[in-house]
C-alpha cells in the first residue's frame, strides 16, 4: 500500500547555502497519526510548509522528493501542484484568532474551496458544511455560519477550522501545533475533538508540535527533529518507554506531563545540545562533499 | 450606524459654519479695495460710495456677515463684481466640469496604483516589484503641475493624439441640457461626443491622477504584503487558491482600509490641484475661474468658490467614512 | 545585505550630482546680471522665435533661441533663477524658523503648549494646500512678497511636525535630563542640546522646502499671480511657452528642464542629508 505522504531525503537552504532541513524522512500511512516533535527552529514548520507548498520565497528545496499519494509534487507544474495539494490535503493552523478573514462570514470561508476549487454545488457544500459543525460539536450551526470571526471565540474559531479541515474528506491534514494558541482548558477539548474526529473519518494526521506530552494522546507514531534532521522515530509507546537518543531522553525528562506531574523539569543537558550541534556540522560537511563543495 | 452617521453631518456643518467664518474674516481683512479698482480713473468718491453701498461694503462687518451668512442659507452667495453675475449660478455652471474631471483623475488613480500594488505585491521580492518601486518614485517626487507639462509636450506635440486646451473640440454642436457633459453624451449615447469629451479629459485627468497613483500604489503594496503573511492567507493558499485569486478574494478588502482613509484626504488634495491643471489645459472649471477671480480681486466670488470647494471636502470625508465602516464588519455591528 | 549596500553607495552620486546642479543653478542666478548674454527684456521681433542652436535657421550668440517677442531664452532662464532661489530661500527659511521653532517648543515642552501647536498644526493641514496659497493671494495681492509669505505661512507646518516629533524624542534622553540637574534653565538646554541634534532633520527639510518653493514660485508666475512686472519668472517663460507651444516648443521645454533639474536636486539632496545625517540609517 502507498504511503499517504512520503518525504524523502529533503534539503531545503537560504540564498547564503544554510540548511534549514536536512535530508528528512518522513512517511506517513494512510490513517496513521504521525507526531512531528521538536523545538522552535527544528525544521518541523519548514516540512509542513514545504509540504504544503507555501514555503517563504528564499527558502528553496535543493535536493529531496516529496510523494503525495503516490504522485511526485516536485515533477509537477506549480497549478497542478496547487491542485494535487488541495484534492488530498488539508491544514488545521496554529492560531485560529488569525487564519480566518476578519472581512467574510464563517459560512463562505468553509464553503469556498469545496464550490471553487472542488467544483462542488453551493447547495451541497452547505449540507456538508452543517453536518461538519455537528461532528465538532457546534450547537447554533446557522448562526456560526452567519457570523463575522471576530463574533466567536478562540476556541468555537478552532473548532471551525477543524470541521473545515475534514470538510472534502482528505486523505492527509497536517495539524500545525493546533492547540498551542488556546488555553489549556480549551486545549485538552481540541485535542480531544480532533482524536474523535480522527477515528470517525480515518484520516492521517501529521500533528506537529513541540510537546511530547500531547503526542502521547494522540499519535500512534512519532519522528522527532532536532537542528531539521530526524533525531529518532518510531512507535509512540516503545520510543517513550525506550527512548534510543540521549536527545528524545532528554526531552521526555523536561515533559512533565508524561514521566510525573510532580517531578521537576529537567533541562535539556548541555552536552547533549553540543553533541547534536556536531552531529548536524558533520552531516553538514557530509552533504557538502558529496555536492561538490 | 445611524448615531455615527448623525454626528458626523453634525461636525460638517459646524466645519463648513467655521469655514465660512474664516474666509469671509480673511477677506475682508485684505488690503487694497476692490471697489476702487472697478471704477476707471477720474471717478469720484460719491461714485465709489455709491458702488460700496450697491454691494452692501458700506455696514459693519459684523452686519456684513450675517447678510452675507443669511444669503447663503438661502442661495445667495452675491453678486461677482467682475462678471457681473450670481456666483452660485456661475460656481454651478463650472463645478460640473471640475467634477468630472477630479472624478476621472480619481478612476485613473485608483486602477493605475491598485493595478501596479496587486502586480507588486504578487511579484514581491523580485525584479518586477523594484521597477515598481521606481516608477513610484519618479510619480511621487515630481507635482502634478510639471506633469501637466510634460504630457502636454508629449501627448500634445510630439504625438497629438490627445486634446490638450479646453473641455470640448470648438467645432462640434453641444446638445446638452446639463453642464455634465461627459455623463450626459453617454446617457444621449452621443458617443462621438464622449470620444471627444475624454481625449481632452485624459491629459490633464492623467496628470492629477499619477502622484495619486503613485501613493496608492506604495501604500496598498504594502499593506497587501503585510496582510499576504497572514494565517488566513496560507489556509487561502493551502485550500488551493493561486496567487491572484488569494490576493483579490482574501488580501485585497482587508488591505485596502488604511489605503481608502488616504485617498480620501488625497482626493481633496487632487481637487485643490485642478485649479492649476485646468489653468494648465484651458480647461473652463471651476479651478480656472477662481485664478481669474483672484487676478480681478472679486471677492464675493472667490468666497463662494472656497465655500463650494470646502463642501465638497466635507462631503468627501463623510463618504470615506462611511465607505469605510461598509468595510469593517467589527465597525457596521459595533 | 544587498539592500544595505545600495543604501550607503546610491545617495553618494546622487547627493553629488544634486548638489552641482544646484550649485550651478546658484551661481547663474547670483552672476546673472554679468553672465546673462543678452539683456532679458529686449525685445527684438525680427529675431523671433528663434530655434537653439543645433536646429537650422538659429542665430549665432542666442543658444537656446528667442521667444516670440525675440527674447534671448537663456537670458530669461538665467534671470529667471534669481526670482526662483531668491523665493526659495527666502520662503524656506521663514518655514523653517517659525515652524521649527515651534516644533522644538511644543516637542520639548509639552503639556498645553504641545496640544495648542499640535491641534493648530492639524487644523492648518485639513485645508489643501492650492486653496489656501489663492486664498492668501487673494488677501495679500500680487507679488513677490506674497508668494513668500504664502509659502511659508501654509508651509511652516511641515517643519513644525517633523522637528515636535524628534523633539520629544531628544527630551526624553539622559544628557537632557542630566543638563537639568547641573542647573541648565529650560530654555538653554533645548537650544544647547536639543537643537544640534535636531538640526540635521531641519537642513533636510530645508532642502525640501526650497524645491516646493520653487514649484509654488512657478506655478503661481505660471498663472500670473507672482511677480507683478515683465521680470522674467520660470513660470513666466513656461506661461508663454505654452501659448506658443506648436510653433516654439524650446519656449516651454527649456524653462521646464532647469525646473524638473532644481525641484528634483533639492529633493534628492533633502533625501539625501536625511539618510547621511539619520544615525539609524547611517
Amino acid at each position: 500500500m502507498t504511503d499517504c505522504l512520503a518525504i524523502t531525503n529533503l534539503s531545503a537552504t537560504l540564498p547564503d547555502g544554510q540548511r534549514l532541513l536536512r535530508s528528512v524522512n518522513v512517511n506517513v500511512a494512510p490513517g496513521e497519526v504521525r507526531a512531528l516533535v521538536g523545538e522552535s527552529g527544528a525544521g518541523k514548520s519548514m516540512l509542513s510548509k514545504a509540504v504544503l507548498g507555501v514555503l517563504p520565497v528564499s527558502v528553496k528545496i535543493v535536493e529531496g522528493d516529496i510523494w503525495l499519494q503516490g504522485n511526485d509534487l516536485g515533477r509537477l507544474t506549480a497549478a497542478k501542484r496547487r491542485q494535487a495539494v488541495a484534492a488530498s490535503i488539508a491544514l488545521i493552523p496554529q492560531d485560529p484568532l488569525t487564519a480566518l478573514n476578519p472581512s467574510r462570514r464563517i459560512g463562505p470561508q468553509m464553503t469556498d474551496r469545496l464550490v471553487k476549487i472542488l467544483g462542488w454545488d453551493q447547495t451541497r457544500a452547505d449540507e456538508r458544511v452543517r453536518t461538519l459543525l455537528d461532528e465538532v460539536h457546534i450547537r447554533d450551526g446557522e448562526r456560526v455560519l452567519r457570523a463575522y470571526p471576530h463574533e466567536l471565540s478562540g476556541g468555537m474559531r478552532q473548532r471551525v477550522l477543524i470541521a473545515a479541515a475534514f470538510a472534502a474528506e482528505p486523505k492527509l491534514i497536517i495539524a500545525d501545533e493546533p492547540t498551542t494558541a488556546l488555553d489549556v482548558t480549551v486545549q485538552k477539548q481540541i485535542l480531544r475533538l480532533i482524536a474523535e474526529m480522527q477515528r470517525l473519518h480515518g484520516t492521517a494526521i501529521l500533528f506537529v508540535t513541540h510537546d511530547l506530552g500531547v503526542v502521547a494522546k494522540i499519535s500512534q507514531n512519532v519522528t522527532i527533529l532536532y537542528g531539521g534532521m530526524v533525531v529518532e522515530e518510531g512507535a509512540v509507546d516503545q520510543l517513550f518507554a525506550n527512548p534510543q537518543h540521549p536527545y528524545t531522553r532528554a526531552l521526555l525528562a523536561a515533559t512533565p506531563r508524561y514521566t510525573d506531574p510532580e517531578a521537576s523539569l529537567l533541562p535539556v543537558d548541555q552536552s547533549v545540545l553540543s553533541d547534536l550541534a556536531k552531529a548536524v556540522e558533520t552531516a553538514d560537511r557530509d552533504w557538502m562533499s558529496s555536492h561538490g563543495g | 450606524m445611524m448615531q455615527r452617521i448623525v454626528i458626523r453631518l453634525l461636525t460638517m456643518l459646524v466645519t463648513l459654519f467655521g469655514v465660512a467664518v474664516v474666509v469671509f474674516i480673511v477677506i475682508r481683512i485684505a488690503p487694497g479695495d476692490p471697489i476702487a479698482m472697478m471704477l476707471p480713473p477720474g471717478a469720484t468718491d460719491a461714485d465709489i460710495d455709491r458702488l460700496r453701498a450697491l454691494y452692501g461694503l458700506d455696514k459693519s462687518l459684523f452686519e456684513q456677515f450675517f447678510i452675507w451668512f443669511w444669503g447663503i442659507l438661502q442661495g445667495d452667495f452675491g453678486t461677482s463684481i467682475s462678471l457681473r453675475q450670481d456666483v452660485l449660478g456661475l460656481v454651478l455652471e463650472r463645478l460640473p466640469a471640475t467634477l468630472e474631471l477630479s472624478i476621472l483623475a480619481l478612476f485613473i488613480a485608483v486602477l493605475f496604483g491598485g493595478f501596479l500594488a496587486i502586480v507588486g505585491a504578487r511579484e514581491r521580492g523580485t525584479a518586477i516589484e523594484s521597477g515598481i518601486d521606481v516608477i513610484n518614485g519618479a510619480a511621487l517626487s515630481i507635482p502634478d503641475f510639471l506633469w501637466g507639462l510634460v504630457l502636454i509636450l508629449f501627448f500634445g506635440v510630439l504625438i497629438p493624439i490627445f486634446g490638450i486646451t479646453g473641455r470640448v473640440s470648438p467645432r462640434l454642436d453641444l446638445p446638452f441640457d446639463t453642464q455634465f457633459y461627459l455623463f450626459e453624451s453617454i446617457l444621449r449615447l452621443r458617443f462621438d461626443l464622449t470620444k471627444d469629451l475624454l481625449s481632452h479629459l485624459f491629459m490633464p485627468a492623467l496628470a492629477l491622477a499619477l502622484p495619486l497613483a503613485a501613493i496608492i500604489a506604495q501604500l496598498l503594496k504594502q499593506s497587501l504584503k503585510e496582510v499576504l503573511e497572514l494565517d488566513y492567507i496560507v489556509l487561502a493558499r493551502v485550500k488551493g487558491f493561486s496567487e491572484t485569486q488569494v490576493i483579490l478574494r482574501e488580501a485585497l478588502k482587508n488591505a485596502a482600509l488604511p489605503t481608502l482613509t488616504l485617498i480620501g484626504v488625497q482626493f481633496t488634495f487632487l481637487i485643490g490641484g485642478t485649479v492649476i491643471i485646468e489653468r494648465l489645459f484651458s480647461y473652463e472649471g471651476l479651478g480656472n475661474l477662481a485664478i481669474d477671480a483672484v487676478i480681478n480681486r472679486d471677492l464675493p466670488l472667490i468666497q463662494g468658490i472656497v465655500l463650494v470647494f470646502a463642501m465638497l471636502f466635507v462631503l468627501i470625508n463623510l463618504a470615506v467614512d462611511l465607505s469605510y465602516a461598509l468595510l469593517n464588519p467589527r465597525l457596521r455591528h459595533g | 545585505m544587498a539592500d544595505i549596500r545600495r543604501r550607503y553607495k546610491k545617495p553618494n552620486l546622487r547627493l553629488w550630482l544634486a548638489g552641482g546642479w544646484i550649485a550651478l543653478a546658484l551661481a547663474a542666478a547670483l552672476l546673472a546680471p554679468w553672465i546673462a548674454p543678452h539683456d532679458p527684456l529686449t525685445q527684438d521681433l525680427l529675431y523671433g522665435r528663434l530655434p537653439p542652436f543645433w536646429i537650422e535657421g538659429a542665430e549665432p550668440g542666442f543658444w537656446l533661441g528667442t521667444d516670440s517677442l525675440g527674447r534671448d531664452l537663456l537670458s530669461r532662464l538665467i534671470h529667471g533663477a534669481r526670482i526662483a532661489f531668491m523665493v526659495a530661500f527666502a520662503a524656506a527659511i521663514a518655514a523653517c524658523l517659525v515652524g521649527s521653532t515651534l516644533g522644538l517648543v511644543a516637542g520639548y515642552f509639552g503639556g498645553w503648549a504641545d496640544r495648542i501647536i499640535s491641534r493648530i498644526v492639524d487644523i492648518w493641514m485639513s485645508f489643501p494646500p492650492v486653496l489656501f496659497a489663492i486664498l492668501l493671494i487673494a488677501v495679500l495681492g500680487t507679488g513677490l512678497h506674497s508668494v513668500i509669505i504664502a509659502i511659508a505661512v501654509i508651509d511652516w507646518t511641515r517643519f513644525c511636525r517633523v522637528i515636535r516629533a524628534e523633539a520629544m524624542v531628544q527630551a526624553r534622553m539622559d544628557y537632557v535630563e542630566s543638563a537639568h540637574i547641573a542647573g541648565f534653565g529650560r530654555v538653554k538646554t533645548m537650544i544647547d542640546e536639543v537643537l544640534p541634534n535636531v538640526l540635521p532633520s531641519i537642513i533636510a527639510l530645508l532642502s525640501l522646502e526650497m524645491g516646493i518653493a520653487i514649484i509654488v514660485e512657478a506655478i503661481l508666475s505660471f498663472v500670473n499671480l507672482s511677480v507683478a512686472t515683465d521680470d522674467p519668472t520660470w513660470g513666466g517663460i513656461i506661461a508663454e511657452g505654452r501659448l506658443s507651444i506648436h510653433q516654439a516648443w524650446w519656449v516651454l521645454v527649456f524653462p521646464l528642464v532647469a525646473l524638473f533639474l532644481t525641484v528634483l536636486s533639492f529633493s534628492q539632496l533633502g533625501e539625501g542629508l536625511k539618510q547621511r545625517f539619520d544615525p539609524v540609517l547611517r
